[in-house]
């Protein structure tokens, strides 16, 4: 049991010294999950609107595509993305592979469906003749969409919430595209596996509280520009 | 509502009996838990050995397959009951601090050099290993390194203070992960790189890599059992792990290990060298 303890402890110190090398990696996971949510937001909240709003063939069938796409397993977007950039495969040209822009493109993939899940869903729970309401004050469709999701900022943060936290969390993606590198591609959530199989687990344990932490104030600061916006309405 | 939830036990009924009837198979003491490293795992050798002694057996072996480094702290922390690791300076530490008895050295298998076909550090015919270390760096040709204190990660940095060399940092790249992944690394980078030739065997049909450095002594990898000491952690289960410990030092282990491989590779993966002298060049 002591063994525990001791890791917690040394642990703590781990992060009040934290040396350079933990700073970078702390640096790296911010830059790829901050990069890789802003990404899927452009991506994925104007197309979840657009499909939550617009009236074609096979909705359902797309819309459960999304929703399957909400759970799509990180690992195997790591392995596609892999095979994608690999020098033989048909992105390999861009020499993503075992990059930080590599490993940016997998967290899009996993993060864009979840955040277009969820605007889907939260704009339609929103009421279509709002919508028409806009479009017949003669406003253009974009316009209309813009104000629709002004009146849906807090579910639309969640969906923000939801998409960082789906892939600053994650490590099996990350870890096979990226490599898992140091001082090139070592992300939190890597180096911690890392630690950990090395029989390291104070290291493992410092890393893992850091990402704790950092995950925390993180949602925190979003959680109260959203918690900021309840309340003026 | 509770037709749903009816619908969902009944969806759930199935795992939850499997877990229980899983669970329920191997009494406590009727377990075994090796800890082994990768390299013994993915040339597919333990599971075959494992499902031989399963055969006719009372014991249950779970095998968690992890680097050498966590392998012997699992060792320390009473976690595991036998361990099968290839790291001989930390395996004579951990049986020095008491935490393990009779280790055997029983098998072995080599390391190779690998490296891109154009060879740009021009170290093929080197027959030392460190020789052609010396080169890679002199030539400032990529490496990439297991950077994960593993019994592989280990040996290259004995090969590289026997070199008497290090690599320009931004030359060497510490991958951080399992020797498979490390060597799809080099392939991609036409780097060189330090890998069990298992490994390489079995990942031959996808690399460009070539093996251009081999058969140094330095380069055996030498596999051994220990006992995790039943008297420093009583939960240990002695009797099974004597009992797996036994059946590897057995005749039939030889036979099976001496043969497997040949048929895919045409070389047997594996040197069974117990009894042997293994021991006297330790």
């Amino acid at each position: 049991m002591g063994f525990i303890f001791d890791g917690l402890l040394k642990g703590f110190f781990l992060l009040v010294n934290g040396d350079a090398e933990v700073y970078s990696i702390v640096r790296l996971s911010l830059f790829v999950s901050v990069f890789a949510t802003a990404v899927s937001v452009t991506i994925g909240v104007p197309l979840g609107s657009l499909v939550a709003i617009k009236k074609f063939p096979f909705k359902k069938i797309v819309i459960s595509l999304v929703n399957t796409g909400m759970g799509l397993p990180p690992v195997v977007v790591g392995l596609a993305a892999m095979l994608l950039l690999s020098r033989n495969g048909p992105l390999g040209f861009l020499g993503w592979l075992y990059t930080p822009t590599g490993m940016v493109l997998a967290q899009v993939i996993i993060a864009t469906p979840v955040i277009t899940g969820l605007s889907l869903s939260a704009m339609q729970s929103l009421d279509r003749r709002f919508y028409l309401q806009m479009l017949t004050l003669g406003a253009g469709q974009w316009q209309a969409l813009w104000v629709c999701l002004k009146e849906l900022k807090l579910s639309i943060l969640a969906a923000v919430i939801a998409g960082f936290g789906s892939i600053i969390s994650e490590v099996g993606a990350v870890m096979i595209v990226g490599g898992n590198i140091r001082h090139q591609t070592r992300v939190l959530t890597t180096a911690t596996v890392l630690e950990t199989q090395m029989g390291n687990f104070d290291g493992a344990i410092a890393l893992g509280l850091i990402l704790l932490g950092l995950t925390f104030l993180i949602n925190m600061a979003l959680t109260f520009i959203q918690q900021q916006k309840a309340r003026a309405e | 509502m509770f037709r749903k939830i009816l619908c969902l036990a009944v969806l759930a009924a199935p795992v939850f009996c499997g877990y229980a009837r899983a669970e329920a198979k191997p009494a406590k003491n009727r377990t075994i838990i090796l800890a082994t490293t990768t390299s013994v795992q993915d040339t597919g050798l333990l599971d075959v050995l494992i499902a031989a002694f399963h055969k006719g057996g009372e014991y249950i072996v779970k095998a968690v397959a992890v680097g050498s480094g966590q392998a012997m702290q699992l060792g320390k922390t009473g976690e595991a009951d036998i361990l099968w690791v290839h790291s001989p300076d930390e395996e004579k530490r951990f049986v020095a601090e008491g935490y393990g008895r009779n280790r055997t050295t029983f098998m072995y298998n080599d390391f190779v050099v690998l490296g891109p076909a154009p060879d740009p550090a021009e170290i093929k015919g080197e027959k030392k290993a460190a020789g052609a270390f010396a080169k890679i760096a002199a030539a400032g040709a990529l490496f990439v390194s297991r950077g994960d204190k593993s019994g592989t990660h280990k040996m290259e940095l004995k090969l590289w203070d026997a070199a008497g060399v290090k690599p320009a940092p931004e030359k060497y790249i510490e991958a951080g992960q399992g020797m498979a992944a490390v060597v799809g690394i080099a392939n991609e980078k036409e780097a060189y790189c330090l890998a069990d030739r298992s490994t390489y065997l079995s990942l031959k049909k996808t690399l460009s890599l070539r093996i251009l450095c081999e058969g140094d002594e330095a380069l055996l990898n030498r596999y051994s059992l220990i006992l995790v000491n039943p008297e420093k952690f009583p939960g240990v289960n002695a009797a099974g792990a004597r009992a797996f410990f036994d059946f590897l030092l057995s005749k039939k282990t030889r036979k099976i290990a001496g043969k497997y491989g040949v048929e895919k590779y045409g070389r047997p993966l594996f040197i069974y060298d117990y009894p042997g002298k293994s021991e006297a060049a330790k």
